[in-house]
């Protein structure tokens, strides 16, 4: 019988720093890391830039081998674990093999959803969540003239640039009326929306597909619900994503949209934590229990529940995710932390010159800010909002120079 | 022992604002032409704030690298960035709280501060003082791989920093050495042992309170009869130094004993209940200085006892705090020459979480506050060179926010505040004098006359 104290299904950011978190509190315990990949421990967020040819799979090891060994971690790839029986305390892997653990953690992650069109599953078409994808699409866009994105989001709009610069035709769809919705607002997004057509890129939005079918021998044709058709020969799904979670069918941990956690990423099923883009834990704006799918989200979770899991006294409890991103295109910075509109909230906007700010103000406090080829300390301003400082004393200031005043109220009050 | 690490630090008080550290720090290569660190002028325009890289102990910045690129050094502390491996994407900015990491947007790449790798040049082209860079952590690294002479668990209470002092000293003071500790907190936390056994790995005493220094200037005197220098280290309390032990320290300061003699100044008899002392300060409350109708804490001021100390023109006198362990480590390699030749004093103000009421984990916070206010001077003196500050504070921040962080201190009228206010401006005043003094001396080649 195979056993260990942790079992950490998974291999990405919110399993990396469980890890790290146990070692801090549990140096001897052991600890095994079962994972669905074939490779070291490797970041999906790093994936656009394989498929650009800025970065390779080789090079952009999350942590290599001598982290999993200083921090003497099993390490099983391709071991993929099929289900979970609470009640033995023990997993059973793909390939048949039983595991027992004292403490389990759900780090599975998440893959790339796939919205219902017709045709799509008898159509050859590519994602983007693991190595393998990366590599696909890339010789595919050698070989691709036309390619049709669904989805403008990170992923969408990344590789929309990629294949644009490798000289290809590109279509965006996008079933909501704007580019990376939650993360900008209107204004914002037409001015991103807009740099993706001066490259020359088509921009559909408001628009979904409804059905797919083969033309000639590589090309197909995608059917618009609207009534419109493309035609293309390498169609990229990037509509989202969904909880890796079929494994935990019959285990009896809770499930909403992805795996249901309290603060300190607890299942609930006893001895169970769960943590990253597979966990639905509070929000932080409004307390609702939500998917993130962002990777400084899993980095936290990733932190508590493995602090959680090693008894550590001084856990502090999840604050909640707050939407964050960074996204650069065409030469451009775009980013944003927090909530876009609140209300009641006061908000305060400033464009031109191809920059734009948009500071979402409530009660005093920083509930959002969002901007384009701006400087703005992102994680800062994470914490403004976190800590819910009371912005009333410099409030004139701040909405004139948020980057400046951020920075000297970080200075008096935290260190 | 783990890694300690060198810092960069900032003294707003002394800062002009003229922007030289991040001219310079902006043609360095690892640059590319935007400033790792930035001072910010303040809404008011009454201050300056730094942001730069802290090289935190668990850098945020690392952990939300999606591509390997950012590592913290294990022997030195900087987290360093990885060209070949950035992807670009500022997910590293999203990490950190500090304002950190300057991002290059357009050439989808970051820069963030790597200490010159161990010569700052921010510091080098720092004419105000304000910034300099603190060895402190090479410090804890060299005197970690010595031997700690004290036995593993005290029984300090939770934040004393006696503890930090004990250990450190001892293990840079060395094996040949006999420690006495008079009764105190220091004696009480297990410095004497339990059972028959000594809390330290070297030879300690309990004297009396009164008699410290007499016991120890026999010590010495009979081991040096016998041909072993050994040091004579007093590790005692502001009781048994300024109070009841006075008489025979002044004697034995007089008579030019080789005592390595070190006082931990918490203010007052705290292991016995917290009674005051003669060195307790003005208007705390203490067991015996009460707190109500009549009596609002201490009434008197408290003794200068370093200042005494270096009437009585000791080999070496200085104060010293644990919030500036460089600053203390300097001291100590003086003092500990010093006691081979006559008295060497370092008056170590310590403050005591339990009797002064602050929460542990504030100790070393308070110990920066005390020097940043003025309400605690570091200097040194010998009788060569006279009394020369080691960190002067040109300007202090109001002693009230050092005030404000104890329970003994909640109770202050305005008055009394005032008369701390003026009682550390004048004490400031007089010191200035001394070292101007010195200085005076110096730079008239006329060096102050060593003895009588
Ligand atoms: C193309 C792309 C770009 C992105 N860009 C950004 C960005 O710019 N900013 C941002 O914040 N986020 C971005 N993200 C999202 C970010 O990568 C994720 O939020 C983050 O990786 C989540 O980490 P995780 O550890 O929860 O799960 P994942 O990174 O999804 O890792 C899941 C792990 O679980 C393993 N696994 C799966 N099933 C099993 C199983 N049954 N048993 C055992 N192991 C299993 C997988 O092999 C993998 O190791 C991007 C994602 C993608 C795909």
């Amino acid at each position: 019988m195979n056993q260990t104290t942790y079992l950490i299904a998974g291999s990405s950011h919110a399993a990396i720093e469980a890890v790290a978190a146990i070692r801090m509190v549990d140096p001897e315990g052991e600890v095994v890391m079962a994972t669905a990949d074939q490779r070291l421990p490797y970041s999906p967020t790093i994936l656009p830039y394989v498929v650009s040819g800025r970065t390779s799979p080789e090079t952009a090891t999350l942590r290599g081998a001598a982290w999993l060994e200083a921090n003497r971690v099993r390490f099983l790839a391709a071991s993929p674990i099929a289900e979970v029986q609470p009640d033995q305390r023990q997993v059973r892997m793909a390939d048949g093999a039983v595991w027992r653990y004292e403490r389990l953690l759900l780090a599975t992650g998440a893959r790339p959803a796939l919205p219902p069109i017709a045709g799509l599953a008898a159509q050859p078409h590519h994602v983007l969540r693991t190595v393998e994808d990366a590599l696909a699409l890339q010789a595919a866009i050698a070989g691709a003239r036309q390619a049709v994105i669904l989805g403008a989001g990170l992923v969408g709009l990344h590789a929309a640039e990629t294949m644009r610069k490798a000289g290809l035709g590109v279509t965006v769809i996008e079933q909501k009326s704007q580019v990376l919705p939650g993360y900008f607002d209107g204004e914002a997004s037409r001015m991103i929306e807009k740099a993706f057509r001066d490259h020359g890129i088509e921009m559909v939005m408001g628009e979904t597909a409804a059905a797919v079918e083969a033309q000639d021998d590589k090309g197909f044709r995608l059917q618009l619900a609207g009534g419109g058709e493309r035609a293309g020969d390498l169609l990229l799904i990037a509509a989202g994503v969904r909880p890796v979670t079929d494994f935990l069918a019959g285990s009896g941990v809770d499930l909403g949209q992805g795996v249901l956690v309290d603060a300190r990423m607890r299942t609930s099923v006893p001895n169970v934590w769960a943590a990253g883009d597979v966990a639905q834990a509070d929000r932080f704006l409004d307390g609702v229990k939500a998917m993130a799918g962002i990777l400084p989200n899993a980095v936290e979770q990733g932190r508590i529940a493995g602090a959680d899991m090693a008894g550590d006294s001084a856990v502090k409890p999840f604050p909640g995710s707050v939407p964050l991103n960074t996204f650069a295109y065409f030469g451009n910075h775009a980013i944003s932390v927090g909530a876009l509109d609140e209300a009641g909230a006061v908000i305060e906007t400033h464009a031109g010159d191809g920059c734009y700010i948009r500071l979402v103000i409530a009660e005093g406090r920083l509930r959002g800010i969002s901007a384009i080829n701006h400087v703005v300390d992102a994680g800062l301003m994470w914490q403004l909002i976190l800590r819910r400082i009371d912005l009333a004393p410099v409030l004139q200031d701040f909405l004139a120079r948020p980057h400046e005043i951020g920075r000297v109220l970080m200075s008096r009050l935290w260190r | 022992m783990g890694n300690a690490f060198n810092t960069i630090t900032f003294d707003k008080g002394r800062c002009d604002g003229c922007g030289d550290c991040m001219t310079v720090c902006a043609k360095l290569p690892g640059s590319a032409g935007r400033s790792r660190l930035s001072v910010i002028v303040a809404p008011d325009r009454s201050d300056f704030e730094l942001a730069i890289c802290r090289q935190c102990g668990q850098p945020k910045c690392v952990m939300n690298c999606p591509a390997g690129a950012l590592a913290k050094g294990e022997q030195d502390g900087i987290v360093r960035w990885e060209g070949a491996k950035c992807v670009g994407c500022l997910l590293c900015t999203v990490g950190c709280r500090y304002g950190g990491i300057v991002p290059h947007a357009e050439a989808r790449q970051m820069s963030k501060c790597d200490q010159c790798e161990g010569d700052p040049a921010c510091v080098t082209v720092c004419k105000s003082g304000a910034l300099s860079f603190n060895r402190a952590g090479a410090l804890y690294n060299r005197v970690g791989n010595l031997e700690d002479l004290f036995a593993p668990g005290l029984s300090a209470c939770q934040g004393c920093n006696s503890e930090l002092l004990i250990r450190h000293t001892l293990r840079h003071v060395g094996p040949e050495t006999v420690v006495a500790t008079p009764p105190g907190c220091i004696a009480g936390m297990g410095a004497v042992g339990y059972n028959g056994q000594t809390g330290t790995k070297v030879p300690v005493f309990h004297p009396l309170l009164t008699n410290t220094a007499s016991m120890l200037t026999g010590i010495r005197r009979t081991y040096k009869r016998r041909g072993r220098d050994v040091t004579a280290l007093a590790l005692a309390g502001d009781g048994g130094v300024v109070d009841v032990g006075f008489q025979s320290l002044s004697g034995a300061a007089e008579r030019g004993e080789e005592l390595l003699f070190i006082c931990v100044d918490n203010e007052g008899y705290m292991n016995t209940g917290m009674q005051r002392s003669g060195s307790t300060s003005y208007g705390s409350w203490t067991s015996t200085t009460p707190v109500g109708k009549r009596m609002h804490g201490k009434s008197r001021d408290s003794k200068d006892m370093p200042l005494m100390m270096m009437m009585h023109r000791c080999e070496y006198v200085a104060t010293a705090s644990l919030g500036f362990m460089d600053d203390y480590y300097a001291k100590l390699d003086k003092a500990i020459a010093a006691a081979k030749r006559g008295m060497a004093y370092i008056h170590v103000y310590a403050p005591c979480p339990t009797g002064w009421r602050f929460p542990s984990s504030a100790t070393i916070e308070t110990c920066r506050k005390s020097v940043e206010t003025n309400f605690v001077t570091l200097w040194e003196y010998t009788p060569d060179a006279g009394l020369r500050f080691t960190r002067p504070v040109d300007n202090p921040i109001p002693v009230e926010e050092y005030l404000r962080l104890f329970g003994k201190y909640r109770h202050l009228s305005p008055e009394q505040v005032t008369h701390i206010r003026q009682t550390t401006v004048d004490k400031v005043k007089h010191l200035k004098m001394h070292a101007r003094a010195a200085e005076e001396a110096r730079q008239a080649n006329d060096v102050p006359l060593k003895g009588e």
